[in-house]
C-alpha cells in the first residue's frame, strides 16, 4: 500500500492541474465501485458454497439414517474338489404291469413289413421297463455333451443317445454329432419317460420301429424372427429301420425338417412341422410264413422315403400349467418304398420288384383337469395302401405267400389317466383296444410307474 | 438447475443416438425383472417378458415363441437360483444364441446380486421342491430390487457400451425415486410389524421378512406340495391357539385352500399381486409395492 500511495501521490498532485483532475477522480471512483462489486459477488458465492456444504451434510446424515440395505451376497463357497466338474446325473426308473387279451408274441401290423424294433405292448404281467441313466455337462466353452444309457430288463446295456452339441456357434446355428434321436416330427425326440401314454403311436412303431436314432451329424438353424422358425438337416450311417447299415462310404440317408411355432394370445402355444426322411435299405430281412405255413425270411432292398407332418398345441386356461392344461397333438406319416423284394432268402431265394405307398396318423389329447391329475385319449390309424409285389404280379407266387403284406388298416383307441404327486413321479393306468393285427381286438390294460431321481431335467415343449 | 442440465444432456444424447442404433433386445424371465429392465433401459431396450404374473414360474413350457425370442436376445435377465431350472436350460440350448449363455455378459441373474434367505443345509427331494441355492422369490423385498437394479444398470452398460452413460443416469434416477418410495413404504409398513400371517408357499418369505410380519405357518405342508384335507385340519387346530390376522395368497395361486382355512380360523384372505401385472394396480414395480402395502394395511386395520 505504501508504494501505491507513493506513486498515487505525485500522480494526484499532477492531476490537480485543471481538467485532468476531474477525470482521474472519476477513475478512482470506478475502481472502488468495481472492487465493491467483486467483494459482493464473492460474498454471495461463499454463502452459496456454504449452503451447498450444509445441504450435502444433511443429505449425508439422511442417507446414513435411511433403511439399511441387506448385506451383499455372500461369496459363494469355492469349489474345492475335483467332483465340482462331475456331470449332472439323472436316473429314470420305469416299470409296468400288463394284462393283454392276445398273445403279444404274434403282434404285427397288418399290411406292414415288420421293423424288428420295439413294437407292440410288451410282455404280460409285471415288467421292468428300461432304466435310463443320463449324464450331461458342458465340455468347454464351445461344446456340451450328453450320454444316455439304457439298461434293459434283460440286463443288457445300450447306448440310447451319446452326442456332443455346439454351444457357441454364431447366427443361430448349432451342430450335434454322435448318436441321437432324429429331429423330425414331434415325438421322435421325446424320451420314453416323457411320453403321455405308455407306448408310442402305431405309426411310429410301424414306420420307425418306435423311435429313430442314428449315428451321424445334425445341423440346425434358427431364424432370427419373432415367429419360431427352425430348419434342420441330418445325415449318418442310416443303420436304423427303415434303413440298414450299408457297406459303403459317405452319407447314408438324409433327413430334413422344418418347424414353426408361436403363441395365440397369452394362453396358447403351438408348433407345427414338416419333415422328410430318405434312407436306403439293403437286405432288410423280416420273418413271415408262406402259403403252406412254413416259416420264411424275406428281404427288402431299395429306397425308403417318409414324409412327416406334425402339429402340437398347448392351452393353459389360467396361465398356470399346474392347475389346468390341455395338450393336443397329431402327426401324419406317408412312406414310399421302392426296390426289390427277395422271397425265402435261405431257400428258393426268388427276387423281383417291390413298391409300396403307406400312411398312418394319430391324434391325441391330454387334459390336466386339476393339479396332479391328467386324462388322455388317443386314436391311431394306418393304411397299408397299395403294395406292388413283383413276384405276385408275375404269377410266380401267391399274395398269400406274403401274409403280413396282405392289405390291412390297423387302428387303436387308447385311454389313460395319470397321477403325478410331484414333477419327479408319475403313476398311470392305460386301457387300449388294439386292432393292429388282422385278428381279434387286443384289449390291453396297463399300470405304469415312472420315477426320476438326480439332476432336475428340463423338458421340451 | 442441476435437473435441467441432466434433462438437457439426456435429450441431447437421445437426439445424438437416434440414427445410431436400434434398441437392444432384452428377454426377461419374469414380469418383475422385465419391468425393471424397462425402468432402467428406457427406449434403448426392447423388453420381452417370458411369463406373466398369473403363471407359476417354476412350471413353464419352453414354448417355441420363447425359443424364438431367446434366439435374437442381446441380454437375458433371469431370476436365477434355479427358479427357472425346468425350462430355461432348454430355451438356452435351443436358442443357438451364444450371447446369452451362462458366463456371457448377456446372461444376467438377478439373484447373483443378493444374499438369499432359506439356504438349506441339506437337500433331499423328500422335502418337496426345495431350492438348494436358497429361496429364489426375492422380488418382494424392495431393498433387493434396489440391489438388482444397481447390478442390472452395470450390466446394461456393458452389453450396450455406447449407451453406458444413458443407463447410468437412468439408473441413478431410478435409485433416487426408489429410495424415496421405499421411505414411504417403510413408514406405511410399520403398522404391519409383528402381524401374524399364514402364507401359501415360501414365495412370500422376503415380503414377510422385510415388513417384520410373523409367519405362523404355510398352507403348503412342503414347498410345491398341495395340502391334503388332513393337513389343513391339523393346521386349523394348530392355529386356534395363535390365530393369524391374515392369510396371504398370490394372484397366481388357487385360493380355495386359503378360503377354506380363513372361514375356520377367522382370518382375512389377502390376495397380493406377487408380480407386476398380478393385479390391475400393479402396473409397474412402484405399483407392485404400492398395491401390496395398500392391500396389507387395509386388511390389518
Amino acid at each position: 500500500m505504501g508504494h501505491f500511495s507513493r506513486i498515487i501521490g505525485p500522480v494526484a498532485v499532477a492531476a490537480l492541474v485543471a481538467p485532468v483532475t476531474v477525470r482521474a477522480a472519476d477513475d478512482v471512483d470506478a475502481l472502488r465501485a468495481e472492487i465493491a462489486a467483486l467483494k459482493a459477488e464473492y460474498a454471495l458465492r461463499v454463502t452459496a458454497l456454504e449452503a451447498r456444504i450444509d445441504q450435502l451434510e444433511t443429505t449425508a446424515t439422511v442417507a446414513a439414517a435411511a433403511p439399511v440395505e441387506p448385506p451383499p451376497p455372500a461369496p459363494s463357497a469355492p469349489a474345492r474338489n475335483s467332483s465340482a466338474f462331475n456331470p449332472a446325473i439323472s436316473v429314470i426308473l420305469a416299470g409296468n404291469y400288463a394284462d393283454l387279451s392276445q398273445d403279444p408274441t404274434d403282434y404285427n401290423f397288418a399290411g406292414f413289413m415288420p421293423s424288428g424294433g420295439e413294437i407292440g405292448p410288451g410282455e404280460r404281467s409285471f415288467n421292468l421297463g428300461e432304466s435310463e441313466i443320463t449324464f450331461s455337462a458342458s465340455v468347454d466353452p464351445y461344446f456340451s455333451a450328453n450320454l444316455t444309457v439304457a439298461l434293459s430288463p434283460e440286463n443288457e446295456l445300450g447306448v440310447e443317445e451319446a452326442f456332443f452339441r455346439t454351444t457357441s456357434l454364431p447366427a443361430g446355428f448349432s451342430v450335434k454329432g454322435g448318436r441321437f434321436f432324429s429331429g423330425f416330427g414331434y415325438l421322435n425326440e421325446i424320451h420314453a419317460h416323457a411320453w403321455d401314454f405308455i407306448d408310442q403311436p402305431l405309426v411310429y412303431q410301424a414306420f420307425m420301429a418306435g423311435q429313430y436314432a442314428e449315428d451321424g451329424v445334425q445341423v440346425k438353424w434358427l431364424a432370427p424372427t419373432d415367429l419360431f422358425l427352425e430348419f434342420g438337416a441330418e445325415t449318418g450311417n442310416g443303420n436304423a429301420f427303415p434303413g440298414t447299415r450299408l457297406e459303403r462310404n459317405g452319407l447314408n440317408g438324409v433327413t430334413l425338417f422344418a418347424h414353426t411355432g408361436g403363441d395365440l394370445g397369452d394362453t396358447i402355444g403351438w408348433r407345427a412341422g414338416l419333415s422328410w426322411v430318405d434312407l436306403d435299405a439293403e437286405d432288410r430281412a423280416y420273418e413271415d410264413v408262406d402259403s403252406f405255413g412254413s416259416p420264411v425270411v424275406n428281404a427288402f432292398t431299395g429306397s425308403s422315403e417318409t414324409w412327416i407332418a406334425d402339429a402340437t398345441l398347448k392351452w393353459t386356461p389360467t396361465g398356470d400349467s399346474r392347475r389346468r392344461a390341455l395338450k393336443l397333438q397329431a402327426e401324419y406319416m406317408e412312406r414310399t418304398e421302392d426296390g426289390d423284394l427277395a422271397f425265402d432268402v435261405d431257400g428258393s431265394n426268388l427276387l423281383d420288384g417291390y413298391r409300396s405307398r403307406q400312411s398312418g396318423w394319430y391324434v391325441q389329447g391330454v387334459y390336466q383337469f386339476m393339479p396332479r391329475w391328467r386324462v388322455g385319449l388317443r386314436y391311431d390309424e394306418m393304411d397299408s395302401g397299395s403294395t406292388r409285389i413283383g413276384l405276385v404280379r408275375s404269377g410266380e407266387l401267391l399274395a398269400t405267400d406274403f401274409p403280413l403284406l396282405l392289405p390291412g388298416s390297423p387302428s387303436r383307441v387308447t385311454a389313460m389317466v395319470d397321477w403325478s404327486p410331484s414333477e419327479f413321479s408319475r403313476l398311470r393306468a392305460q386301457y387300449a383296444w388294439d386292432d393292429a393285427r388282422d385278428a381279434d381286438t387286443d384289449q390291453q390294460f396297463f399300470v405304469q410307474y415312472i420315477y426320476a431321481i438326480g439332476a432336475h431335467g428340463a423338458h421340451k415343449f | 438447475m442441476n435437473r435441467f442440465i441432466r434433462g438437457l444432456c439426456l435429450a441431447l444424447t437421445l437426439i445424438a443416438a437416434l440414427p445410431a442404433q436400434a434398441a437392444i433386445k432384452v428377454l426377461a424371465t419374469t414380469a418383475d425383472w422385465g419391468a425393471l429392465a424397462t425402468e432402467l433401459g428406457g427406449d434403448k431396450v426392447n423388453v420381452y417378458t417370458a411369463t406373466n404374473a398369473l403363471q407359476d414360474v417354476h412350471r413353464v413350457d419352453a414354448k417355441p415363441s420363447l425359443v424364438a425370442r431367446a434366439r435374437s436376445a442381446d441380454l437375458l435377465v433371469a431370476n436365477g437360483a434355479e427358479l427357472e431350472i425346468g425350462w430355461l436350460p432348454v430355451l438356452l440350448q435351443e436358442s443357438g444364441n451364444p450371447r446369452i449363455q451362462p458366463g456371457s455378459p448377456g446372461y444376467f441373474e438377478a439373484t447373483s446380486a443378493l444374499r438369499l434367505l432359506d439356504i438349506p443345509t441339506s437337500v433331499d427331494r423328500s422335502m418337496g421342491d426345495v431350492h438348494p441355492l436358497g429361496n429364489p422369490h426375492v422380488q418382494l423385498d424392495p431393498r433387493n430390487v434396489a440391489l438388482v437394479a444397481k447390478a442390472l444398470t452395470a450390466r446394461l452398460a456393458v452389453v450396450d457400451a455406447p449407451n453406458a452413460s444413458y443407463y447410468q443416469s437412468r439408473g441413478a434416477d431410478f435409485q433416487a425415486r426408489w429410495q424415496q418410495a421405499m421411505t414411504r413404504w417403510t413408514s406405511q409398513g410399520a403398522a404391519l410389524k409383528g402381524v401374524p400371517v399364514v402364507v401359501m408357499h415360501k414365495d412370500q418369505t422376503y415380503l414377510v421378512h422385510w415388513l417384520g410380519m410373523q409367519e405362523l405357518a404355510a398352507i403348503e405342508p412342503k414347498p410345491g406340495v398341495p395340502p391334503s384335507a388332513g393337513y389343513l385340519a391339523s393346521l386349523v387346530s394348530k392355529l386356534s391357539a395363535t390365530p393369524p390376522r391374515m392369510i396371504l395368497v398370490n394372484a397366481y395361486n388357487d385360493p380355495k385352500a386359503a378360503q377354506w382355512l380363513s372361514e375356520r380360523v377367522k382370518a382375512k384372505v389377502v390376495t397380493l399381486p406377487f408380480s407386476v401385472g398380478g393385479t390391475p394396480e400393479a402396473k409397474d414395480l412402484f405399483g407392485l409395492f404400492d398395491d401390496t402395502l395398500n392391500r396389507l394395511t387395509a386388511a390389518a386395520r
